[in-house]
C-alpha cells in the first residue's frame, strides 16, 4: 500500500475511487430515504392533525356520522382497553422474566422452550391473534364460564366479544415484550445483592421479594409501558374481540364492548361516505393514536437509559 | 493441623469442587480451629473463594456445580442430604468482596436477616441492630442517621455494615472474601482490628491477597495453587519456615 | 479429631420452606403460559378451522354443501352467541346460479381482460371483485340475504381453486389468489425494504457523523412504534397518490401501495436488527482490515457486513414474517381484490387482510368461517417456521461464527 509504484493514478485505481464513492454513495441515499420517511410520516401528522384537536374533540363523542364532535369513546375504550391487558398481562410477563432470570437453569429444556416460545409468540402475526381471542378466550372460555352460570344464547354474560377478551388478547400479544423488559431489568440486580441477602440466610424467594423484585420496579414499569403502547396501537387482534365503531354508552363493565382509537381511524379512513370531509377528524384521530404510542415509549425510553445510567455509576 | 487445644469447627476432607467438568479444587482436606482466624492465600484463580463459598453453599446457586468429599461444621457434613441450606447460611456468614449494602436504610441493612424467620418485637430487633453496629465499630459514626439509605455511607463505612448485617444473624462461623480490597488503608486498619476483636465470638476465614495482612490478622495461615491446598500451619510457621517450595516463592514475591 | 462440638445443629433439620416451594411452583407454572399459549393458539385456531373436514369428508363430486349467510347490519351487534350455522343441510339446490351472485359489490370490472390474464381458470361467470374498499362497505351496506347455492365441486377442489368468492350464491374458497397477493406483496415489502434498510444500517454504523447518527438512528425506530392502521392509513391518503400520479395506474390502491406500506412497518425491524449484528462485529475485525490498507468502504461491504451476514438474514427473514402477516396495512392499503393476477398494478388481497375483512362478518361456526380461520392456522404454521428457521439456523450460525473470537 505505501509504495506507489505509479505516480499518477492509474485507471483501475480511479475505477476503485469511483466504486467507493459509489459504495457509500448509496448508503447515504439508503439512510436518508429511511430517515426522512419516518420524519416526513411524523411531520406530517403532526401538521395536519393537530390543528383540529380541540378540547371539544377529546372530551365528546362522535356526532353526525363522525364527521363532527370528538373522540372519547374510543379514548376512553382505548385506556380502559391496555390497563386492564396491564393488570393482566405484567403479572404474568413479570413472573416468566422471575423464572427466566432466577429459576431458570442456563440450558434446562424447559427454559429453553419458555425462550422459543416467547421468541414465537413475538412472531405471531396480530391478526392470528384475533382468531384466537375469538376460538379461545370468547367461545371457549367465555362460552364455558356462561355454561357454568346456566347463560347463553342471546342472554350469554361472557360468551361473547367483549372488552375482558380483547384485553386478555392483547395481553398475550404484548406478553413478549413485558417479558424482554423485565428480564432486562431483573438482569441488572447486581448479583451481589443476591449472594449477600442468600449470605444472611434468606431463602430464594424471600430474596426475589424483598431485594430483587424492589430492585427492578422500575424496570417492571417500562416493561409494562412498553406493552401499554404496543397494544394501545394494535387494531387487527381485537376488531372481532370486542371493538365496535360506535357505541351509545361508554363501556362500564368488562364485559361491554367498546370504541378504540385504532380501529376508529381505520373506519374513518375507509368507511367514511365523504372523504373530504371526515379528513380533520382523521388527521386528528391519528395525532392522539400517536401521541398516546409515542408517548408511552418516549417515557420508557427516558425510565430506561435511567436505570441504565444507574447501573453504569 | 490444628493442636490439641484448639476446638476443630470446621473438617474438610478430600473436598473436590467441580464447575462443570473444570475441577477448581483438588482433595483439600483441613481443620479449622474455633475462635481463631484463618487467612487463605494464593495467587488469582487458585481457588481461594470457591473453597471459602463452598463451606457455607453459597456455590448451590451458581449451575452445573459439583462437589465430591466431605466439609463438616460442627460434625455435620453440610452437603448432606437432610442439611437445611438456608439454616446453615445463618450459622456460616459471608462478607463480600463489593461492599454492596442493600439499597435500603442502614438500620434496614442491619435488621435485614432478622426479619427473615418472621415478625420480631421492635424493641429486640433494635437492640440488636444496635450491638451489632457496636461490634463493626460503626455505631458511633452511624447512630444519629439509622434511617439514612445505606448509599450514603463511605466505601469503608459500607464494608463495616456489612459485617455488621453479617454479625446481626449471630452466625459462629464468619466468611470474609477479600473483604478489604476495594478500601482505603484507613478504613482497612479498622476492619483488621474489627476482626482481631471478633474472633473471640466467631471463626473467621479470611481471604486476602495482601500478605502483610493474613500475617498481621490470621492465627493460621493456608496457601492455595491452582486448585490445591499445598501447605496449611500457623500462620507465623507459614511466614518463617515455609514447608513447601511453592509456599516460599508465593511469600516472597518470587512467584511468576 | 472433629470431636462433636456443643453447639446446636440448627441446620440439621431440613425445614420444609413450604411458602419457597408454593412460590417457586406457581412461577414455573406462570413461566409455562408462553408455552402454553403457543399450543393454545396453534389449538384453539386449528379447532375453529376443523368444521371444514365435516364438509371435505362428505363432499363427494355430487355432494352439495349448502351454506347461508347473513350479513349483519351496520350498526347491530356483531352475531356472536350463535355457533352453529343456519344450516348445513344437504338440500339440493339448483346447479349453477351464473351472475348476480354478490350484488353488494358495488363495482364490477369487466374491463380488465387485458390486465388480468388469467383470470378466467375456473369459472363460466364473469369475474367480479371489489377494487379498493368497496368491497367492506359493501358488506355492511347488505342486508340479511338469503341464497341457496350449492358447491359444485369437493370443497378441496374449490379451495385450492383461484376465486375467492365466499359470500355470493355459490360460494368460492379458492386461496390461490390470496396466497399470490400475499406473496406479491410480501415480496414487493421486501425488495423495497431489505436494501433500504441495510444500506441505512451501514450508513449510521460506519460512515455517519456521530452528531447525525444520534438523530437518525432513534428517528428510524421511532418509525417501528407507527401503529399499523396508521401506516395504512398513511398510504391510502398519500402513498396511494403517489403510486397513481408516479405510475399512473388505473386503480388507487393496489400492490405497490401495499408494498410499500409494508415496507414501511417492516424497514425499521430490519433496520434495527442488521445495526445492531454490524455493531456486534467484533472491532479487531475492522482495525485489522483498515489496517491492511483496505479503506472503510471495502471494510464495511467486504468485511463488517459478510460477518455480520447471519444477523441480516435474520433480520430479513423476520421482515418477511412480519410483511406476510401484517393485516392492517394490507387490509388498507391493496384494494381487497382477490384477483389471480401476476401484475404488480392492481388490486391484490392478501391473507391476513382477508380474515380481518371478513370475520366481522361472517356467521360464526359456517364454513365460510371454518375457512378464514383455516387461513388463520397457514398464517401460524408461516410465521412459526420463519421464527424457527431464524432461531436454530441463524443463531446456530452467529454462534459458530464468534466463538472462536474470544
Ligand atoms: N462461576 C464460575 N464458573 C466457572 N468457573 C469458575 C467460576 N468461578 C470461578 N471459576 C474458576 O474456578 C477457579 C477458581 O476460581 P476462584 O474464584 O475460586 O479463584 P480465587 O482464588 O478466588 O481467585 P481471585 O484471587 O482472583 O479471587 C478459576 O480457575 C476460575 O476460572
Ligand atoms: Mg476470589
Amino acid at each position: 500500500m505505501a509504495t506507489l509504484r505509479h505516480s499518477g493514478t492509474t485507471r483501475s485505481e480511479l475505477n476503485k475511487k469511483l466504486f467507493g464513492y459509489f459504495a457509500v454513495g448509496i448508503t447515504v441515499i439508503g439512510g436518508f430515504v429511511v430517515f426522512g420517511t419516518a420524519l416526513f410520516m411524523l411531520l406530517h401528522f403532526l401538521v395536519k392533525g393537530l390543528p383540529h384537536i380541540s378540547w371539544e374533540f377529546l372530551s365528546q363523542a362522535p356526532r353526525n356520522n363522525n364527521t363532527e364532535g370528538g373522540i372519547f369513546p374510543a379514548i376512553y375504550g382505548t385506556t380502559f382497553l391496555v390497563l386492564t391487558m396491564a393488570l393482566l398481562g405484567v403479572p404474568v410477563g413479570t413472573a416468566t422474566a422471575l423464572y427466566l432470570t432466577e429459576y431458570a437453569k442456563q440450558n434446562s429444556f424447559f427454559a429453553k422452550s419458555v425462550r422459543f416460545a416467547v421468541n414465537t409468540l413475538a412472531g405471531v402475526p396480530s391478526i392470528v391473534f384475533g382468531l384466537f381471542g375469538v376460538g379461545f378466550f370468547v367461545q371457549f372460555v367465555g362460552g364455558g364460564l356462561d355454561g357454568l352460570i346456566g347463560k347463553g344464547g342471546s342472554s350469554a354474560v361472557f360468551g361473547h366479544p367483549a372488552l375482558i377478551w380483547a384485553s386478555a388478547t392483547l395481553s398475550v400479544l404484548t406478553l413478549p415484550v413485558v417479558i424482554v423488559s423485565v428480564e432486562e431489568a431483573l438482569r441488572a440486580v447486581p448479583r451481589e445483592l443476591r449472594e449477600a441477602s442468600l449470605a444472611l440466610g434468606a431463602t430464594k424467594w424471600q430474596t426475589i421479594w424483598k431485594i430483587v423484585l424492589p430492585n427492578s420496579l422500575t424496570g417492571i414499569l417500562t416493561g409494562s409501558i412498553l406493552a401499554v403502547g404496543r397494544g394501545a396501537g394494535e387494531v387487527a387482534p381485537i376488531i372481532f374481540v370486542g371493538a365496535v365503531y360506535s357505541l351509545p354508552e361508554l363501556p362500564t363493565s368488562v364485559t361491554d364492548q367498546f370504541m378504540h382509537l385504532g380501529y376508529h381511524l381505520f373506519v374513518l379512513a375507509t368507511q367514511s361516505p365523504d372523504v373530504e370531509a371526515a379528513a380533520p377528524q382523521q388527521y386528528a384521530t391519528t395525532v392522539v393514536l400517536l401521541l398516546l404510542t409515542f408517548g408511552l415509549n418516549f417515557t420508557a425510553t427516558i425510565i430506561r437509559s435511567r436505570i441504565r445510567k444507574k447501573r453504569l455509576a | 493441623m490444628a493442636k490439641e487445644q484448639d476446638h476443630s469447627k470446621i473438617h474438610t476432607k478430600d473436598f473436590n469442587f467441580y464447575y462443570g467438568d473444570n475441577r477448581a479444587l483438588h482433595n483439600i482436606s483441613v481443620e479449622i480451629p474455633e475462635h481463631k482466624v484463618v487467612a487463605f492465600i494464593g495467587p488469582s484463580g487458585c481457588g481461594k473463594s470457591t473453597f471459602l463459598r463452598s463451606m457455607n453453599r453459597m456455590n448451590d446457586v451458581i449451575d452445573g456445580t459439583r462437589t465430591e468429599g466431605i466439609i463438616q461444621i460442627n460434625g455435620i457434613d453440610i452437603y448432606d442430604k437432610t442439611v437445611d441450606v438456608v439454616e446453615l447460611r445463618k450459622l456460616v456468614g459471608m462478607v463480600f468482596q463489593k461492599h454492596i449494602p442493600f439499597p435500603k436504610s442502614i438500620y434496614d441493612n442491619v435488621a435485614y436477616g432478622l426479619y427473615l424467620g418472621g415478625k420480631k418485637p421492635k424493641s429486640e430487633v433494635d437492640d440488636i441492630v444496635e450491638q451489632s453496629l457496636r461490634r463493626s465499630a460503626l455505631w458511633e459514626e452511624v447512630k444519629d442517621r439509622l434511617q439514612d439509605s445505606a448509599m450514603s455511607l463511605s466505601g469503608g463505612q459500607q464494608q463495616r455494615l456489612c459485617i455488621a448485617r453479617a454479625v446481626a444473624v449471630d452466625p459462629e462461623v464468619l466468611l470474609m472474601d477479600e473483604p478489604c480490597s476495594a478500601l482505603d488503608p484507613i478504613s482497612t486498619a479498622k476492619i483488621e482490628e474489627l476482626i482481631g476483636e471478633l474472633k473471640d465470638t466467631y471463626t473467621i476465614i479470611i481471604v486476602t491477597h495482601n500478605m502483610q495482612q493474613a500475617a498481621r490478622v490470621s492465627d493460621y495461615t493456608g496457601f492455595f495453587y491452582m486448585g490445591n491446598l499445598v501447605e496449611f500451619d500457623k500462620t507465623r510457621s507459614i511466614f518463617t519456615t515455609p514447608a513447601k517450595k511453592e509456599t516460599e516463592d508465593y511469600i516472597t514475591g518470587r512467584f511468576g | 479429631m472433629a470431636p462433636q462440638s456443643t453447639g446446636s445443629h440448627p441446620f440439621r433439620r431440613r425445614k420444609r420452606h413450604i411458602g419457597e416451594r408454593i412460590a417457586e411452583f406457581l412461577i414455573r407454572l406462570t413461566a409455562s403460559v408462553s408455552i402454553l399459549m403457543i399450543f393454545l393458539i396453534l389449538v384453539f385456531v386449528l379447532r375453529e378451522a376443523w368444521g371444514i373436514v365435516s364438509y371435505l369428508s362428505g363432499s363427494s363430486p355430487t355432494a352439495q354443501t349448502e351454506v347461508t349467510v347473513h350479513k349483519s347490519n351496520t350498526d347491530a351487534p356483531e352475531t356472536y352467541g350463535d355457533s352453529q350455522p343456519d344450516s348445513y343441510g344437504e338440500e339440493p339446490a339448483p346447479a349453477n346460479e351464473p351472475e348476480s351472485y354478490n350484488p353488494d359489490v358495488q363495482e364490477t370490472i369487466t374491463d380488465t381482460s387485458g390486465i388480468v390474464p388469467t383470470e378466467t381458470s375456473s369459472s363460466d361467470e364473469p369475474e367480479s371483485y371489489n377494487p379498493d374498499v368497496t368491497d367492506y362497505t359493501a358488506t355492511d351496506a347488505g342486508t340479511e340475504k338469503e341464497s341457496e347455492p350449492l358447491i359444485t365441486k369437493t370443497l378441496s377442489q374449490n379451495i385450492v381453486g383461484e376465486v375467492w368468492q365466499p359470500i355470493s350464491s355459490e360460494p368460492k374458497y379458492g386461496i390461490m389468489p390470496l396466497i399470490l397477493g400475499t406473496a406479491k406483496t410480501t415480496f414487493l415489502a421486501i425488495l423495497i425494504a431489505a436494501p433500504l434498510a441495510i444500506l441505512a444500517a451501514i450508513y449510521t454504523a460506519f460512515f455517519a457523523p456521530r452528531r447525525l447518527r444520534e438523530i437518525m438512528k432513534p428517528v428510524i425506530e421511532l418509525l417501528a412504534g407507527f401503529p399499523s392502521v396508521v401506516v395504512g392509513f398513511f398510504c391510502l391518503m398519500l402513498v396511494a397518490d403517489f403510486v397513481q400520479s408516479t405510475f399512473g395506474v388505473e386503480y388507487r390502491l393496489n400492490a405497490i401501495v401495499g408494498g410499500i406500506g409494508l415496507a414501511i412497518a417492516i424497514v425499521p425491524v430490519i433496520f434495527t436488527i442488521t445495526e445492531d449484528s454490524l455493531m456486534s462485529v467484533p472491532k479487531t475485525y475492522r482495525e485489522a482490515s483498515l489496517a491492511l490498507g483496505a479503506t472503510e468502504w471495502q471494510t464495511a461491504f467486504k468485511v463488517m457486513l459478510p460477518a455480520a451476514l447471519p444477523g441480516v438474514v435474520a433480520a430479513v427473514l423476520l421482515g418477511v414474517g412480519r410483511a406476510f402477516g401484517e393485516t392492517m396495512i394490507a387490509l388498507m392499503a391493496t384494494g381487497n381484490a382477490a384477483v389471480y393476477s401476476g401484475s404488480m398494478l392492481e388490486p391484490v388481497r392478501t391473507l391476513a387482510a382477508t380474515i380481518g375483512a371478513e370475520m366481522g362478518e361472517v356467521i360464526w361456526g359456517s364454513l365460510h368461517y371454518n375457512i378464514l380461520f383455516m387461513l388463520g392456522v397457514l398464517l401460524f404454521l408461516v410465521s412459526f417456521t420463519i421464527n424457527a428457521l431464524t432461531e436454530f439456523f441463524v443463531k446456530g450460525m452467529l454462534a459458530k461464527k464468534f466463538q472462536g473470537e474470544a
